[in-house]
Protein backbone atom coordinates (compact mmCIF):
# COMPACT_ATOMS: atom_id res chain seq x y z
CA UNK A 1 0.00 0.00 0.00
CA UNK A 2 1.27 3.39 -0.55
CA UNK A 3 2.47 5.46 2.36
CA UNK A 4 0.63 8.52 3.48
CA UNK A 5 3.01 11.24 5.14
CA UNK A 6 0.70 11.90 7.63
CA UNK A 7 1.04 8.25 9.08
CA UNK A 8 4.54 9.16 10.09
CA UNK A 9 3.62 12.40 11.77
CA UNK A 10 0.63 10.93 14.02
CA UNK A 11 2.97 7.79 14.98
CA UNK A 12 6.11 10.66 16.14
CA UNK A 13 3.48 12.63 18.31
CA UNK A 14 2.23 9.29 19.94
CA UNK A 15 5.54 8.51 20.72
CA UNK A 16 6.84 11.96 21.96
CA UNK A 17 3.59 11.85 24.28
CA UNK A 18 4.40 8.39 25.90
CA UNK A 19 7.94 9.12 26.04
CA UNK A 20 7.75 12.80 27.61
CA UNK A 21 6.46 11.85 31.45
CA UNK A 22 9.39 9.68 31.44
CA UNK A 23 12.27 11.87 30.25
CA UNK A 24 10.30 14.19 32.95
CA UNK A 25 10.96 11.24 35.44
CA UNK A 26 14.72 10.48 34.41
CA UNK A 27 14.94 13.92 34.57
CA UNK A 28 13.83 14.60 38.20
CA UNK A 29 16.00 11.58 39.26
CA UNK A 30 19.23 13.10 38.02
CA UNK A 31 18.65 16.39 40.05
CA UNK A 32 19.45 18.00 43.60
CA UNK A 33 16.29 18.19 45.33
CA UNK A 34 16.92 22.32 45.72
CA UNK A 35 17.63 22.28 41.99
CA UNK A 36 13.61 19.96 41.61
CA UNK A 37 12.49 22.86 44.12
CA UNK A 38 13.85 26.01 43.45
CA UNK A 39 13.51 26.39 39.26
CA UNK A 40 12.57 24.94 36.40
CA UNK A 41 15.25 23.34 34.45
CA UNK A 42 14.85 21.00 31.81
CA UNK A 43 18.05 18.97 31.99
CA UNK A 44 19.67 18.48 35.50
CA UNK A 45 22.08 21.55 35.86
CA UNK A 46 24.01 19.85 38.75
CA UNK A 47 24.09 16.43 37.82
CA UNK A 48 23.83 13.84 40.62
CA UNK A 49 23.35 10.13 42.06
CA UNK A 50 23.23 10.59 45.06
CA UNK A 51 19.94 9.06 44.88
CA UNK A 52 20.20 6.35 42.86
CA UNK A 53 23.79 5.90 45.35
CA UNK A 54 21.20 5.86 48.56
CA UNK A 55 18.96 3.15 46.79
CA UNK A 56 21.92 0.69 46.21
CA UNK A 57 23.23 1.23 49.25
CA UNK A 58 20.40 1.47 51.85
CA UNK A 59 18.99 -2.13 52.25
CA UNK A 60 15.40 -1.22 52.73
CA UNK A 61 15.86 0.04 49.33
CA UNK A 62 17.09 -2.40 47.36
CA UNK A 63 15.50 -5.88 49.11
CA UNK A 64 12.52 -3.98 47.86
CA UNK A 65 13.19 -4.78 44.33
CA UNK A 66 14.24 -8.06 45.37
CA UNK A 67 11.18 -9.13 46.96
CA UNK A 68 9.32 -7.77 44.02
CA UNK A 69 11.26 -9.70 41.69
CA UNK A 70 10.90 -12.89 44.03
CA UNK A 71 7.31 -13.19 43.98
CA UNK A 72 7.42 -12.25 40.33
CA UNK A 73 9.67 -14.92 39.41
CA UNK A 74 7.86 -17.55 41.62
CA UNK A 75 4.42 -16.08 40.65
CA UNK A 76 5.46 -16.91 36.82
CA UNK A 77 6.80 -20.40 37.43
CA UNK A 78 3.78 -21.70 39.18
CA UNK A 79 1.33 -20.13 36.37
CA UNK A 80 3.43 -21.71 33.58
CA UNK A 81 3.54 -25.04 34.85
CA UNK A 82 0.04 -25.15 35.99
CA UNK A 83 -1.47 -23.85 32.86
CA UNK A 84 0.35 -26.37 30.36
CA UNK A 85 -1.35 -29.28 31.16
CA UNK A 86 -5.08 -27.35 31.04
CA UNK A 87 -4.21 -25.73 28.00
CA UNK A 88 -3.59 -28.70 26.55
CA UNK A 89 -6.96 -30.44 27.91
CA UNK A 90 -8.97 -27.25 26.67
CA UNK A 91 -7.18 -27.29 23.28
CA UNK A 92 -7.60 -31.28 22.21
CA UNK A 93 -10.21 -32.50 24.59
CA UNK A 94 -13.81 -32.17 25.48
CA UNK A 95 -15.23 -32.54 29.33
CA UNK A 96 -17.97 -32.32 31.38
CA UNK A 97 -18.31 -28.38 32.23
CA UNK A 98 -15.56 -27.72 30.06
CA UNK A 99 -16.91 -24.22 29.14
CA UNK A 100 -17.98 -23.18 32.25
CA UNK A 101 -14.87 -24.05 33.76
CA UNK A 102 -12.98 -21.77 30.86
CA UNK A 103 -15.13 -18.89 31.41
CA UNK A 104 -15.21 -19.45 35.17
CA UNK A 105 -11.50 -18.35 34.59
CA UNK A 106 -12.03 -16.09 32.69
CA UNK A 107 -14.01 -14.35 35.06
CA UNK A 108 -11.50 -14.35 37.63
CA UNK A 109 -8.66 -12.61 35.29
CA UNK A 110 -11.61 -9.70 35.71
CA UNK A 111 -12.37 -9.65 38.96
CA UNK A 112 -11.36 -6.66 40.78
CA UNK A 113 -8.38 -6.81 43.31
CA UNK A 114 -9.67 -5.04 45.49
CA UNK A 115 -12.61 -7.05 45.93
CA UNK A 116 -10.00 -9.47 47.35
CA UNK A 117 -7.98 -7.32 49.15
CA UNK A 118 -9.00 -8.08 52.74
CA UNK A 119 -10.52 -11.57 52.61
CA UNK A 120 -6.82 -12.32 51.45
CA UNK A 121 -4.87 -10.83 53.95
CA UNK A 122 -6.91 -13.10 56.68
CA UNK A 123 -6.34 -16.22 54.69
CA UNK A 124 -2.97 -15.62 53.90
CA UNK A 125 -2.70 -14.98 57.77
CA UNK A 126 -4.70 -18.03 58.88
CA UNK A 127 -2.01 -20.59 56.86
CA UNK A 128 0.65 -18.29 57.87
CA UNK A 129 2.72 -17.24 54.67
CA UNK A 130 1.60 -13.58 55.42
CA UNK A 131 4.69 -11.44 54.82
CA UNK A 132 6.26 -13.94 52.41
CA UNK A 133 7.12 -13.77 48.50
CA UNK A 134 4.79 -17.05 48.07
CA UNK A 135 2.05 -15.18 49.81
CA UNK A 136 1.91 -12.38 46.79
CA UNK A 137 3.12 -15.40 44.16
CA UNK A 138 -0.16 -17.25 44.99
CA UNK A 139 -2.47 -14.16 45.37
CA UNK A 140 -1.80 -12.70 42.02
CA UNK A 141 -2.11 -16.23 40.36
CA UNK A 142 -5.77 -15.62 40.44
CA UNK A 143 -5.27 -13.36 37.15
CA UNK A 144 -2.24 -14.44 35.70
CA UNK A 145 -3.01 -18.21 35.80
CA UNK A 146 -6.34 -17.92 33.59
CA UNK A 147 -4.41 -15.49 31.94
CA UNK A 148 -1.45 -18.11 31.35
CA UNK A 149 -4.23 -20.77 30.01
CA UNK A 150 -5.85 -18.41 27.89
CA UNK A 151 -2.50 -17.80 25.99
CA UNK A 152 -1.18 -21.52 25.61
CA UNK A 153 -4.46 -22.99 24.69
CA UNK A 154 -4.18 -20.67 21.03
CA UNK A 155 -0.44 -21.96 21.20
CA UNK A 156 -1.65 -25.49 21.74
CA UNK A 157 -4.44 -25.83 19.36
CA UNK A 158 -1.75 -24.39 16.94
CA UNK A 159 0.38 -27.53 16.53
CA UNK A 160 -1.31 -29.74 14.54
CA UNK A 161 -2.67 -33.10 16.34
CA UNK A 162 -1.36 -35.35 14.07
CA UNK A 163 2.26 -34.99 15.76
CA UNK A 164 0.24 -36.22 19.38
CA UNK A 165 -0.70 -39.17 17.58
CA UNK A 166 2.35 -40.17 15.88
CA UNK A 167 4.31 -39.44 19.01
CA UNK A 168 1.73 -41.99 20.65
CA UNK A 169 2.26 -44.28 18.35
CA UNK A 170 5.75 -44.34 18.52
CA UNK A 171 5.25 -45.68 22.04
CA UNK A 172 5.50 -42.17 23.99
CA UNK A 173 4.02 -41.80 27.18
CA UNK A 174 1.83 -38.85 27.90
CA UNK A 175 4.47 -37.10 30.39
CA UNK A 176 7.24 -37.78 27.92
CA UNK A 177 5.37 -36.86 24.96
CA UNK A 178 4.69 -33.26 26.94
CA UNK A 179 8.17 -32.52 27.97
CA UNK A 180 10.48 -33.97 25.05
CA UNK A 181 7.69 -33.30 22.16
CA UNK A 182 5.20 -30.84 23.05
CA UNK A 183 6.63 -28.28 24.73
CA UNK A 184 9.67 -27.63 22.96
CA UNK A 185 7.17 -27.09 19.98
CA UNK A 186 5.22 -24.57 21.88
CA UNK A 187 8.56 -22.80 23.50
CA UNK A 188 7.82 -18.88 21.64
CA UNK A 189 4.01 -19.51 23.03
CA UNK A 190 5.82 -20.09 26.58
CA UNK A 191 8.01 -17.13 26.34
CA UNK A 192 4.94 -14.97 25.55
CA UNK A 193 2.79 -16.33 28.21
CA UNK A 194 6.05 -15.72 30.94
CA UNK A 195 6.16 -12.24 29.57
CA UNK A 196 2.56 -11.34 30.67
CA UNK A 197 2.43 -12.77 33.60
CA UNK A 198 5.83 -10.85 34.43
CA UNK A 199 4.54 -8.35 33.45
CA UNK A 200 0.82 -8.15 35.31
CA UNK A 201 2.72 -9.60 38.50
CA UNK A 202 5.34 -7.44 38.39
CA UNK A 203 3.02 -3.87 38.35
CA UNK A 204 0.43 -5.52 40.55
CA UNK A 205 0.50 -3.07 43.73
CA UNK A 206 -2.90 -3.40 46.28
CA UNK A 207 -2.79 -6.79 46.69
CA UNK A 208 1.37 -6.84 47.12
CA UNK A 209 1.26 -4.22 49.69
CA UNK A 210 -2.05 -5.86 51.41
CA UNK A 211 0.04 -9.03 51.88
CA UNK A 212 3.21 -7.88 53.19
CA UNK A 213 4.90 -6.08 55.89
CA UNK A 214 8.63 -5.89 56.94
CA UNK A 215 10.10 -9.53 55.48
CA UNK A 216 8.63 -9.19 51.68
CA UNK A 217 7.84 -5.72 50.81
CA UNK A 218 7.90 -5.34 47.48
CA UNK A 219 9.64 -1.38 45.84
CA UNK A 220 5.88 -0.42 44.97
CA UNK A 221 5.24 0.11 48.91
CA UNK A 222 8.95 0.72 49.64
CA UNK A 223 8.34 4.00 47.23
CA UNK A 224 5.38 4.99 50.29
CA UNK A 225 8.12 5.82 52.33
CA UNK A 226 10.03 9.04 50.33
CA UNK A 227 6.92 11.19 52.05
CA UNK A 228 8.49 12.71 55.25
CA UNK A 229 8.09 15.54 57.59
CA UNK A 230 9.92 17.82 55.49
CA UNK A 231 7.87 17.06 52.58
CA UNK A 232 8.33 14.36 49.46
CA UNK A 233 12.08 13.50 48.54
CA UNK A 234 11.04 13.85 44.76
CA UNK A 235 14.69 13.27 43.47
CA UNK A 236 14.62 9.66 45.62
CA UNK A 237 10.70 9.39 44.41
CA UNK A 238 12.39 9.87 40.67
CA UNK A 239 15.09 7.48 40.14
CA UNK A 240 13.44 4.89 42.64
CA UNK A 241 10.33 5.27 40.26
CA UNK A 242 13.32 5.16 36.84
CA UNK A 243 14.37 1.87 38.60
CA UNK A 244 11.64 -0.33 38.29
CA UNK A 245 11.37 0.62 34.51
CA UNK A 246 14.13 -1.21 33.87
CA UNK A 247 13.11 -4.65 34.52
CA UNK A 248 9.94 -4.16 32.34
CA UNK A 249 12.24 -2.29 29.58
CA UNK A 250 14.80 -5.25 29.22
CA UNK A 251 12.11 -7.91 28.97
CA UNK A 252 10.39 -6.04 26.30
CA UNK A 253 13.90 -5.44 24.57
CA UNK A 254 14.02 -9.53 24.71
CA UNK A 255 10.62 -10.25 23.36
CA UNK A 256 10.32 -7.64 20.81
CA UNK A 257 9.98 -9.78 18.02
CA UNK A 258 7.73 -12.14 19.31
CA UNK A 259 5.33 -9.09 20.75
CA UNK A 260 2.77 -8.71 17.89
CA UNK A 261 2.85 -12.62 17.66
CA UNK A 262 2.10 -13.33 20.99
CA UNK A 263 -0.46 -10.70 20.90
CA UNK A 264 -2.07 -12.38 17.81
CA UNK A 265 -1.19 -16.38 19.02
CA UNK A 266 -2.51 -15.75 22.31
CA UNK A 267 -5.63 -13.75 21.07
CA UNK A 268 -4.80 -11.49 24.27
CA UNK B 1 -15.17 -29.65 15.91
CA UNK B 2 -12.66 -32.33 16.13
CA UNK B 3 -12.50 -32.44 19.91
CA UNK B 4 -12.84 -36.07 21.47
CA UNK B 5 -14.85 -36.32 24.27
CA UNK B 6 -12.42 -37.42 27.15
CA UNK B 7 -12.87 -37.40 30.86
CA UNK B 8 -9.65 -37.89 32.35
CA UNK B 9 -8.84 -34.11 31.03
CA UNK B 10 -10.12 -33.00 34.03
CA UNK B 11 -6.67 -34.22 35.21
CA UNK B 12 -5.25 -32.29 33.46
CA UNK B 13 -7.19 -29.27 34.55
CA UNK B 14 -6.84 -29.97 38.27
CA UNK B 15 -4.08 -28.44 39.11
CA UNK B 16 -5.13 -24.78 37.86
CA UNK B 17 -8.48 -25.57 39.17
CA UNK B 18 -6.83 -26.40 42.67
CA UNK B 19 -5.03 -22.69 42.68
CA UNK B 20 -7.75 -20.66 41.30
CA UNK B 21 -9.73 -22.33 43.70
CA UNK B 22 -7.63 -22.05 45.99
CA UNK B 23 -7.57 -17.93 45.52
CA UNK B 24 -11.18 -17.58 44.29
CA UNK B 25 -13.35 -19.63 45.97
CA UNK B 26 -11.97 -19.39 49.77
CA UNK B 27 -12.04 -15.80 49.93
CA UNK B 28 -15.20 -15.58 48.06
CA UNK B 29 -16.79 -17.52 51.19
CA UNK B 30 -15.42 -15.10 53.41
CA UNK B 31 -17.31 -11.78 51.83
CA UNK B 32 -20.06 -13.71 51.60
CA UNK B 33 -20.04 -14.59 55.55
CA UNK B 34 -18.99 -10.87 56.57
CA UNK B 35 -21.65 -9.67 54.01
CA UNK B 36 -24.22 -10.82 56.40
CA UNK B 37 -22.73 -9.35 59.64
CA UNK B 38 -22.00 -6.26 61.54
CA UNK B 39 -18.82 -6.36 63.80
CA UNK B 40 -18.01 -4.01 66.30
CA UNK B 41 -14.28 -4.64 66.90
CA UNK B 42 -12.79 -7.29 69.07
CA UNK B 43 -14.04 -9.95 66.62
CA UNK B 44 -17.82 -9.91 67.54
CA UNK B 45 -19.66 -10.71 64.72
CA UNK B 46 -23.50 -10.59 64.67
CA UNK B 47 -26.04 -11.49 61.90
CA UNK B 48 -27.22 -8.36 59.78
CA UNK B 49 -28.93 -10.60 56.97
CA UNK B 50 -29.34 -9.25 53.78
CA UNK B 51 -29.32 -5.60 55.86
CA UNK B 52 -26.12 -4.52 54.22
CA UNK B 53 -27.54 -4.84 50.38
CA UNK B 54 -30.62 -3.36 51.47
CA UNK B 55 -28.77 -0.29 52.51
CA UNK B 56 -26.19 -0.78 49.47
CA UNK B 57 -29.07 -0.19 47.21
CA UNK B 58 -30.76 2.47 49.08
CA UNK B 59 -29.56 6.02 47.59
CA UNK B 60 -30.78 7.86 50.38
CA UNK B 61 -28.56 5.93 53.00
CA UNK B 62 -24.69 7.09 53.31
CA UNK B 63 -23.40 3.49 51.60
CA UNK B 64 -25.96 3.25 48.66
CA UNK B 65 -25.26 7.19 48.03
CA UNK B 66 -21.61 6.47 48.01
CA UNK B 67 -21.65 3.44 46.24
CA UNK B 68 -23.92 5.04 43.53
CA UNK B 69 -21.97 8.06 42.74
CA UNK B 70 -18.91 5.88 43.24
CA UNK B 71 -20.14 3.54 40.57
CA UNK B 72 -21.72 6.69 38.34
CA UNK B 73 -18.33 7.91 37.91
CA UNK B 74 -16.37 4.80 37.45
CA UNK B 75 -18.82 3.99 34.22
CA UNK B 76 -18.63 7.73 33.07
CA UNK B 77 -14.99 7.14 33.45
CA UNK B 78 -14.56 3.71 31.70
CA UNK B 79 -17.03 5.58 29.00
CA UNK B 80 -14.68 8.45 28.41
CA UNK B 81 -11.35 6.56 28.04
CA UNK B 82 -12.67 3.77 25.85
CA UNK B 83 -14.12 6.53 23.67
CA UNK B 84 -10.68 8.01 23.21
CA UNK B 85 -8.60 4.51 23.32
CA UNK B 86 -10.10 2.35 20.70
CA UNK B 87 -10.20 5.12 17.74
CA UNK B 88 -6.57 6.18 18.94
CA UNK B 89 -5.56 2.66 19.31
CA UNK B 90 -6.68 1.93 15.52
CA UNK B 91 -5.18 5.02 14.52
CA UNK B 92 -1.73 4.17 15.95
CA UNK B 93 -2.01 0.70 14.54
CA UNK B 94 -2.96 1.69 10.91
CA UNK B 95 0.23 4.98 11.27
CA UNK B 96 3.01 1.50 12.50
CA UNK B 97 6.11 1.67 10.26
CA UNK B 98 5.81 -1.72 7.27
CA UNK B 99 9.01 -2.54 8.00
CA UNK B 100 13.02 -1.87 9.01
CA UNK B 101 14.13 -1.11 12.56
CA UNK B 102 11.28 1.50 12.97
CA UNK B 103 9.48 -1.34 13.55
CA UNK B 104 10.78 -2.53 16.38
CA UNK B 105 11.88 0.46 18.14
CA UNK B 106 8.04 1.69 17.86
CA UNK B 107 6.90 -1.68 19.13
CA UNK B 108 9.17 -1.43 22.28
CA UNK B 109 8.23 2.13 23.00
CA UNK B 110 4.53 1.31 22.57
CA UNK B 111 5.00 -1.45 24.70
CA UNK B 112 7.12 0.24 27.49
CA UNK B 113 4.58 2.13 29.69
CA UNK B 114 2.73 -1.71 30.31
CA UNK B 115 5.26 -2.81 31.69
CA UNK B 116 5.81 0.37 34.27
CA UNK B 117 3.95 -0.36 37.86
CA UNK B 118 0.89 1.00 38.65
CA UNK B 119 2.23 3.01 41.26
CA UNK B 120 4.97 4.35 39.37
CA UNK B 121 2.58 4.96 36.47
CA UNK B 122 1.04 7.72 39.23
CA UNK B 123 4.20 8.80 40.99
CA UNK B 124 5.10 9.88 37.07
CA UNK B 125 1.77 11.56 36.48
CA UNK B 126 2.03 13.20 39.62
CA UNK B 127 4.94 15.08 39.39
CA UNK B 128 4.62 15.61 35.85
CA UNK B 129 1.14 17.38 36.37
CA UNK B 130 2.86 19.37 39.53
CA UNK B 131 2.49 23.13 38.88
CA UNK B 132 5.67 23.65 40.72
CA UNK B 133 8.13 21.02 39.62
CA UNK B 134 6.05 19.24 37.05
CA UNK B 135 6.19 19.92 33.30
CA UNK B 136 3.13 19.71 31.92
CA UNK B 137 1.73 21.72 35.03
CA UNK B 138 4.48 24.33 34.73
CA UNK B 139 4.07 24.73 30.98
CA UNK B 140 -0.05 25.08 31.00
CA UNK B 141 0.16 27.59 33.62
CA UNK B 142 2.62 29.66 32.20
CA UNK B 143 0.84 29.56 29.23
CA UNK B 144 -1.83 31.39 31.15
CA UNK B 145 -4.12 28.11 31.37
CA UNK B 146 -4.84 28.08 35.61
CA UNK B 147 -4.32 24.26 35.94
CA UNK B 148 -4.20 22.51 39.53
CA UNK B 149 -5.26 18.68 39.44
CA UNK B 150 -4.55 18.77 43.42
CA UNK B 151 -7.83 21.63 44.04
CA UNK B 152 -9.76 21.61 40.88
CA UNK B 153 -12.24 18.55 40.52
CA UNK B 154 -11.97 19.11 36.37
CA UNK B 155 -8.09 19.14 36.14
CA UNK B 156 -8.43 16.22 38.47
CA UNK B 157 -9.74 14.13 35.85
CA UNK B 158 -8.75 15.10 33.10
CA UNK B 159 -5.27 14.14 34.95
CA UNK B 160 -6.27 10.50 35.31
CA UNK B 161 -7.87 9.93 31.83
CA UNK B 162 -4.67 11.68 30.05
CA UNK B 163 -3.16 9.14 32.26
CA UNK B 164 -5.07 6.54 31.31
CA UNK B 165 -4.72 7.22 27.58
CA UNK B 166 -1.24 7.67 28.42
CA UNK B 167 -0.96 4.03 30.11
CA UNK B 168 -3.47 1.72 28.23
CA UNK B 169 -3.63 3.11 24.50
CA UNK B 170 -0.67 1.12 23.43
CA UNK B 171 -2.72 -1.90 24.57
CA UNK B 172 -5.53 -1.09 21.78
CA UNK B 173 -2.66 -0.35 19.15
CA UNK B 174 -0.60 -3.56 19.77
CA UNK B 175 -3.93 -5.74 19.44
CA UNK B 176 -4.94 -3.78 16.56
CA UNK B 177 -1.83 -4.22 14.80
CA UNK B 178 -1.15 -7.87 15.46
CA UNK B 179 -4.74 -8.25 13.83
CA UNK B 180 -3.88 -6.24 11.14
CA UNK B 181 -0.58 -7.99 10.88
CA UNK B 182 -2.62 -11.51 9.55
CA UNK B 183 -4.08 -9.55 6.77
CA UNK B 184 -2.35 -11.14 3.33
CA UNK B 185 -0.70 -8.29 1.18
CA UNK B 186 -3.10 -9.94 -1.84
CA UNK B 187 -6.28 -8.28 -0.17
CA UNK B 188 -4.38 -5.45 -0.10
CA UNK B 189 -3.47 -6.13 -3.75
CA UNK B 190 -6.98 -6.58 -4.93
CA UNK B 191 -7.81 -3.48 -3.36
CA UNK B 192 -5.45 -1.15 -5.28
CA UNK B 193 -6.85 -3.27 -8.55
CA UNK B 194 -10.27 -1.92 -7.80
CA UNK B 195 -9.21 1.50 -7.07
CA UNK B 196 -10.82 1.49 -3.84
CA UNK B 197 -10.33 4.22 -1.37
CA UNK B 198 -8.13 4.24 1.59
CA UNK B 199 -11.81 4.66 3.67
CA UNK B 200 -13.18 1.79 2.09
CA UNK B 201 -9.90 -0.58 2.41
CA UNK B 202 -10.43 0.23 5.76
CA UNK B 203 -13.78 -0.40 6.37
CA UNK B 204 -14.14 -3.29 3.94
CA UNK B 205 -10.87 -5.01 4.94
CA UNK B 206 -8.86 -3.74 8.11
CA UNK B 207 -11.81 -3.56 10.49
CA UNK B 208 -13.59 -7.22 9.91
CA UNK B 209 -9.93 -8.40 10.07
CA UNK B 210 -9.47 -6.82 13.43
CA UNK B 211 -13.22 -7.31 14.48
CA UNK B 212 -12.34 -9.89 16.86
CA UNK B 213 -9.11 -8.51 18.64
CA UNK B 214 -10.99 -5.32 19.10
CA UNK B 215 -13.86 -7.33 21.08
CA UNK B 216 -10.88 -8.12 23.45
CA UNK B 217 -9.60 -4.39 23.65
CA UNK B 218 -12.44 -3.23 24.72
CA UNK B 219 -13.13 -6.35 27.04
CA UNK B 220 -9.82 -6.10 28.71
CA UNK B 221 -10.09 -1.89 28.77
CA UNK B 222 -14.17 -2.04 30.39
CA UNK B 223 -12.49 -4.63 32.81
CA UNK B 224 -9.61 -2.58 33.95
CA UNK B 225 -10.74 0.63 33.81
CA UNK B 226 -13.27 -0.42 35.74
CA UNK B 227 -11.67 -1.80 38.35
CA UNK B 228 -9.07 0.94 38.58
CA UNK B 229 -7.30 2.08 41.76
CA UNK B 230 -3.70 2.52 42.19
CA UNK B 231 -2.77 5.20 39.28
CA UNK B 232 -5.88 7.90 40.69
CA UNK B 233 -5.47 6.51 44.03
CA UNK B 234 -1.72 7.63 43.98
CA UNK B 235 -1.87 11.19 42.05
CA UNK B 236 -5.34 12.66 43.46
CA UNK B 237 -6.23 9.97 46.47
CA UNK B 238 -9.78 9.85 45.51
CA UNK B 239 -9.83 14.14 45.53
CA UNK B 240 -10.38 16.61 45.06
CA UNK B 241 -13.09 15.68 48.04
CA UNK B 242 -14.51 12.39 46.59
CA UNK B 243 -14.36 13.99 42.87
CA UNK B 244 -12.12 10.86 41.63
CA UNK B 245 -12.99 8.08 44.13
CA UNK B 246 -13.92 5.22 42.13
CA UNK B 247 -15.76 2.19 43.30
CA UNK B 248 -12.58 0.66 44.41
CA UNK B 249 -10.87 2.86 46.11
CA UNK B 250 -14.67 3.35 48.26
CA UNK B 251 -14.50 -0.23 48.57
CA UNK B 252 -10.16 0.14 49.89
CA UNK B 253 -11.80 2.72 52.40
CA UNK B 254 -14.59 1.09 53.96
CA UNK B 255 -12.67 -2.08 54.11
CA UNK B 256 -9.12 -1.10 55.30
CA UNK B 257 -9.87 2.48 56.28
CA UNK B 258 -13.14 2.27 58.31
CA UNK B 259 -12.76 -1.35 59.05
CA UNK B 260 -16.29 -1.90 57.91
CA UNK B 261 -16.00 -5.50 57.24
CA UNK B 262 -20.24 -6.45 56.73
CA UNK B 263 -20.53 -2.92 54.39
CA UNK B 264 -17.40 -3.61 52.54
CA UNK B 265 -18.02 -7.42 51.92
CA UNK B 266 -21.66 -6.44 50.40
CA UNK B 267 -19.74 -4.11 48.01
CA UNK B 268 -17.67 -6.26 46.63
CA UNK B 269 -20.16 -8.58 46.04
CA UNK B 270 -22.36 -6.60 44.15
CA UNK B 271 -19.22 -5.07 42.28
CA UNK B 272 -18.12 -8.40 41.27
CA UNK B 273 -21.66 -9.41 40.20
CA UNK B 274 -21.76 -6.48 37.79
CA UNK B 275 -17.98 -7.45 36.60
CA UNK B 276 -19.49 -10.75 36.18
CA UNK B 277 -22.66 -10.21 33.97
CA UNK B 278 -20.47 -7.39 31.91
CA UNK B 279 -17.66 -10.31 31.19
CA UNK B 280 -20.13 -13.21 30.20
CA UNK B 281 -21.98 -10.49 27.72
CA UNK B 282 -18.85 -10.14 26.11
CA UNK B 283 -17.80 -13.97 26.33
CA UNK B 284 -21.07 -14.76 24.26
CA UNK B 285 -20.71 -12.17 22.25
CA UNK B 286 -16.68 -13.07 21.48
CA UNK B 287 -17.04 -17.18 21.26
CA UNK B 288 -19.99 -16.47 18.89
CA UNK B 289 -17.82 -14.31 16.54
CA UNK B 290 -15.41 -16.77 16.59
CA UNK B 291 -17.92 -19.90 15.73
CA UNK B 292 -19.22 -17.67 12.19
CA UNK B 293 -15.55 -17.78 10.49
CA UNK B 294 -13.55 -20.62 10.27
CA UNK B 295 -11.08 -21.02 12.38
CA UNK B 296 -8.09 -21.18 9.59
CA UNK B 297 -9.80 -17.75 8.88
CA UNK B 298 -9.34 -16.08 12.40
CA UNK B 299 -5.63 -16.59 13.80
CA UNK B 300 -6.17 -13.30 15.64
Amino acid sequence: MHSIPGRRVVMALFLIFLLLPIYWLVNMSFKTNTEIVSTMTLWPHTPTLQHYKRIFIDESWYSGYIHSLEYVVINTIISISVALPAAYAFSRYRFLGDKHLFFWLLSNRMAPAAVYALPFFNLYSAIGLFDTPWAVALAHCIFNVPLAVWILEGFVSGVPREIDETAFLDGYSFPRFFIKILVPLIASGIGVAAFFCFMFSWVELLLARTLTSVDAKPIAAVMTRTVSAAGMDWGLLSAAGVLTIIPGALVIWFVRNYIARGFALGRV
Amino acid sequence: MDKTVNQKAWFLVLPVFLVVAFSAILPLMTVVNYSMQDTFGNNQFFWNGVGWFKELLDPSTDLGGRFLASLGRNLFFSAVILAIEVPLGIVIALSMPREGWSVAACLVILALPLLIPWNVVGTIWQIFGRPDIGLLGYVLNSIGINYNYVSNDIDAWVTVIVMDVWHWTSLVALLCYAGLKSIPDAYYQAAQIDGASRWAVFKAIQLPKMHRVLLIAVLLRFMDSFMIYTEPFVVTGGGPGNSTTFISIELVKIALGQFDLGKAAALSLVYNLIILIVCWVFYTVMTNAGAERPAKEGVA
